[in-house]
């Protein structure tokens, strides 16, 4: 269960980055494209639908960076081996900030249609405990001086916070919420035409790539910290 | 795997499991305070909720909408099942529409209607081009409200 990052790692992951920012970049140009201008207005909403494109992908990847953060919190609580606590602070940040853009675009979008920009049901209330989640994992970790308790006590906050990913991603279900269900991952077929799905879906992997990059870069920085927090505690 | 990692995870199971126990209790106690609204035939079920502030949510019924002047409206929202009567003085988001979803806030009156201060739309799941809608309902197999 032991694995070791060695030197070699770090120079792969370095030698990729440059490609990853330019791959990152083209799927955001293309997925952009595709979204404000090759895909259809929807019928009731017009074009405001078109936050749809950045505000669904945004919310997916701030759930599932979470599941990885806490996932590996759990992973680093059992085995005692740091790679798993350097993993879970390489993606925290990123997973803030998908959590705040799927918050400031479903607040641009819940304007025009809803008629206000927030309201307290379910789904909404559980996603800003998510944002605040994320920000406290963050500050714990940087705020406690004793790098060891650090880990402990932002790990165990990490995995209790999970408890909200279930809820959020059910509370269209479970309660009545102003929030819409879910369109794409119901049973049945999804509800979103084609034409729509494939702007969305280069977003989601544009998203994706983003998380990517940024995590790798964080995850080199984060093993810089931890050298320097070594030589200076010696 | 090591006895130290052994009881660690033992460990870790046993409280994911107590904290989880906790988390139904309470998710299950808190039903009532975490639904942003109530159908009409919740409401009407419960007669205590009258005079009350709350919110209620459903579909415009088709053919209820009403309005006296350029700001005072009346409509009935609808579960399929039951109907309660609305009456709305302000101004109507622009996605409001019959046989749409909508929330509305405001008092649940005695005698059973509800005077609403303030109306929001409510979006369904469906994501369609104008086009697409027009063929389906041609062809008979729009099922979307």
């Amino acid at each position: 269960m032991y694995i070791k990052i060695k030197n070699n790692h770090i120079e792969f992951i370095k030698s990729a980055n440059p490609y990853l920012i330019f791959a990152t970049i083209f799927a955001f140009v293309i997925g952009l494209y595709y979204s404000l201008f090759q895909s259809p207005p929807d019928y009731i909403q017009g074009d405001s639908m078109r936050i749809m494109y950045i505000h669904v992908p945004s919310a997916w990847f701030a759930l599932m960076t979470y599941s990885i953060l806490a996932g590996s919190c759990v992973l680093w609580f059992i085995t005692r081996n740091p790679l798993f606590n350097v993993v879970a602070r390489s993606i925290a940040q990123v997973g803030m900030v998908f959590t705040l853009m799927s918050l400031i675009t479903g607040s641009i979008w819940g304007k025009p249609t809803w008629g206000v920009w927030w309201v307290w049901d379910a789904r909404l209330t559980s996603m800003l405990i998510l944002f605040f989640l994320y920000i406290a994992y963050i500050f714990l970790w940087q705020a406690i001086s004793n790098k060891e308790l650090a880990s402990k006590i932002s790990a165990a906050l990490a995995i209790i916070g999970f408890i909200n990913i279930p809820v959020i991603k059910f509370s269209v279900d479970w309660w009545n919420t102003l929030h819409q269900p879910a369109s794409i991952s119901k049973l049945s077929a999804p509800s979103i035409d084609v034409s729509m799905l494939i702007p969305l879906f280069i977003m989601t992997a544009a998203c994706f790539l983003f998380l990517v990059t940024v995590s790798l870069i964080r995850f080199r920085l984060v093993l810089i910290e931890n050298k320097m927090l070594r030589t200076s505690s010696l | 795997m090591s006895s130290l990692v052994k009881s660690r995870l033992i460990k870790f199971l046993l409280s994911l499991i107590i904290v989880s126990i906790a988390v139904l209790i309470i998710i299950f106690n808190l039903r009532d305070n975490i639904i942003y609204f109530y159908g009409p035939t919740e409401l009407l079920k419960n007669s205590d909720k009258q005079g009350q502030i709350m919110r209620l949510g459903g579909l415009v019924s088709v053919d209820s909408f009403q309005n006296e002047t350029d700001s005072v409206f009346y409509f009935s929202i609808t579960d399929g099942k039951n109907e309660i009567d609305v009456k709305y003085e302000g101004i109507l988001p622009n996605l409001f529409a019959e046989d749409k979803g909508v929330v509305v806030e405001g008092v649940y009156m005695n005698d059973g209607r509800f005077i609403a201060n303030k109306v929001l739309a409510k979006h369904d799941e469906n994501y369609m081009p104008p086009e697409v809608i027009e063929t389906l309902k041609k062809s008979g197999k729009w099922q979307g409200e």
